[in-house]
């Protein structure tokens, strides 16, 4: 698990669900091939509505037409990120696109058990919605002994939740890894 | 120490005497369930995991269902059922439905209950968020991911958080124009889309005890579009009936200790209860539908695994029945035997299938369809600016095919009514009971 993860932000609102984190007719792609994965990060986020991809002002791509990664790598979200399907395609598709983490306010249980034990991203929930308080493009940086997430355009700190539980997991880089360390497999 | 249902459940599976709320334990799986979707990746991470040659834990307890993505000419789509077949072959499983031959079924969380698989007390994952369904027998079922799926298949175990529950009691009888998809609109309305986050929802009181088995499933079906982790309802005569008929595997049911502490408890009476709808495009866009009565419309649906069971269809049929549709309408069977049924269940002397076909609604295959979008060539697909009134679980944007279609979620009844007209209307001015003498609206 990286201790600090530093990149530009990209912002979107409450109730993000799995279809608009990756629109359910490119589930079709293998997870595998190296070819055609990279597709699940040309579409990721490609379902969050125009007006409201990329607060505050929107209509901003977060992966642009012709490319297979996105320059956003932290991900700030408002209440219940990653709700509807279980596909795990969604985390996935987040990772491929490359961001590191997604900050929310609060997520859906199977996303989030997803990001986690997929080992795909880490899901912060911050105290406050941040959505209003940091713009699509800000400089962020998060500082995962802290728990704090830092805004370099602003110049503001805003704290993050302890990740608990799951934070083991975390560590481990996942359910397996994790297993494996704990000798249950 | 009392406990509920979902506690004891998993007090059971993870070999304890007492489990408490917002602990995390390691339970044993009795069935781990998937589909045509997220059946490939789970397939690929047990392999990359646990070897080339590795066997599933029990062949027994895994059920492959394709149901998502199957009449269509998508090649990726159809190169998914080609793995799960190789899968089920290879490893010799007993409970694969593969597509085009007899035993293929159609949606998974129908087919679940008709073969035998929603047994009380046992513990369900599946990779598919609505999976919650197979609570209303007083199974713990919920959804994950393909991750937790390929653990599952090489271990036969996963680790889960009990969750508090919340209950929802109904109370008296409920009026015959109601639905349970009613019920389900108006909770997800007042507690909205993340109001069970993490949390058993339980329903409960005489009306909820006096529906038959379908009913009970549109409820706990809906439980993931209120954020929860499993619904149930506790199993009775109704469940044991339904479940021995399919199944000799036995089973051990569990309910509530009657001093079992809930997170919270909300009381509805039911004949308050109002026909309603989710507008665009959230479940819990609620309101009733006198509220948006004349809405426009464009086309209906009524299909899937919360609104595409035989009762369903019974119901939109009444309705129906000696009208035309004045909309596009479309009909999926969930499942083949729902299909089947649609010959076989007559109202009035005519079968469900010749009603909807005189009324001039389209007729489609058992499977998952129009309710989650799917390749462009899928049946009732949307594809433009359409306004649906559909029976299915979900109006997010973009859901049914479109982004820029409008959804709005209702109940067998509604949708029929609507269909009809071609604008959201009240199923009461079809069943012959005045909207006016309920008192109750605004
Ligand atoms: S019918 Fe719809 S909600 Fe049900 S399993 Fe299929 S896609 Fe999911």
């Amino acid at each position: 698990m990286k201790k600090t993860i530093k990149g530009a932000a990209f912002v979107i609102g409450d109730d993000i669900d799995t279809d608009q984190i990756i629109p359910a007719e490119h589930l079709v792609y293998s997870l595998d091939d190296p070819e055609e994965r990279r597709f699940y990060g040309r579409y990721a986020l490609s379902g969050v509505p125009e007006p409201v991809s990329g607060l505050p002002r929107g209509h901003i791509p977060f992966t642009g037409e012709d490319d297979f990664t996105s320059p956003y790598k932290i991900i700030i979200a408002g209440k219940n990120f990653g709700c509807g399907s279980s596909r795990e395609h969604a985390p996935f598709a987040l990772q491929v696109a490359g961001a590191e983490a997604v900050v929310a306010s609060s997520y859906a249980r199977i996303f989030y058990r997803n990001a986690v034990d997929g080992g795909f991203i880490i899901p912060y929930e911050s105290r406050e919605d941040l959505t209003s308080v940091i713009s699509t493009g800000d400089e962020v940086e998060i500082d995962g002994e802290q728990n704090l997430l830092i805004n370099h355009t602003t110049g503001q700190n805003y704290p993050l939740n302890e990740l608990g539980d799951v934070l083991a997991i975390v560590e481990a880089g996942g359910i397996f890894q994790y297993a494996a360390r704990n000798g249950m497999l | 120490m009392a406990m509920t249902l979902t506690e004891k459940i998993l007090a059971r599976a993870s070999g304890r005497s007492h489990v408490d709320a917002g602990e995390t334990v390691w339970v044993d799986v009795d069935i781990l369930m998937t589909h045509d979707v997220c059946g490939p990746p789970t397939i690929g991470i047990f392999k990359r995991e646990f070897g080339d040659d590795a066997r599933v834990w029990d062949k027994n307890k895994v059920v492959i269902i394709p149901d998502h993505y199957i009449f269509t000419a998508d090649k990726y789509a159809n190169r998914n059922v080609d793995i799960l077949r190789a899968f089920a072959a290879e490893q010799d499983l007993p409970h694969f439905y593969d597509v085009g031959g007899d035993r293929y079924k159609g949606v998974c969380h129908v087919a679940m209950p008709e073969e035998g698989f929603t047994r009380p007390g046992d513990v369900l994952f599946g990779t598919d968020s609505h999976t919650c369904t197979a609570g209303a027998f007083g199974q713990f079922a919920t959804g994950i991911g393909n991750t937790d799926a390929g653990f599952i298949l090489g271990t036969g175990k996963l680790w889960v958080k009990v969750p508090e529950t919340m209950r929802f009691i109904f109370e008296g009888e409920i009026p015959p124009w109601i639905m349970a998809k009613d019920l389900i609109l108006q909770i997800i309305g007042d507690i909205g889309v993340d109001g069970g986050t993490y949390r058993a929802m339980e329903f409960a009181g005489d009306g909820v005890m006096r529906m038959d088995m379908e009913g009970r499933m549109t409820l706990t079906n809906m439980v993931i579009e209120g954020g929860g982790k499993n619904g149930v309802v506790e199993p009775d005569e109704v469940t044991f009936d339904y479940v021995r008929k399919r199944t000799d595997y036995p089973f051990t049911p569990l309910y509530n200790d009657p001093d079992a502490r809930y997170h919270s408890v909300r009381v509805y009476r039911s004949e308050e209860l109002q026909p309603m709808v989710a507008k665009p495009h959230s479940p819990d866009n609620k309101a009733t539908v006198q509220e948006v009565r004349n809405t426009r419309i464009t086309r209906a649906y009524i299909g899937s695994c919360t609104g595409g069971k035989i009762t369903d269809f019974e119901a939109a049929a009444r309705i129906i029945k000696g009208h035309q549709v004045g909309v596009d309408t479309f009909v999926v069977p969930a499942t083949t035997l729902v299909r089947d049924q649609l010959s076989t269940t007559f109202h009035d002397g005519k079968s469900l299938r010749q009603i909807f076909e005189d009324a001039g609604a389209h007729i489609g295959e058992a499977s998952c369809a129009a309710c989650l979008g799917g390749p462009s060539d899928t049946f009732g697909r949307l594809q433009g600016e359409e306004i649906c009134i559909s029976t299915t679980n979900r109006n997010f944007p973009g859901r049914m095919g479109s982004k820029k279609a409008q959804v709005y979620l209702a109940s067998p009844y509604t949708v029929a009514a609507s269909a009809i007209t071609g604008k959201i209307t009240d199923p009461r001015e079809y069943l012959n009971i005045p909207t006016e003498s309920q008192g109750v609206l605004s």
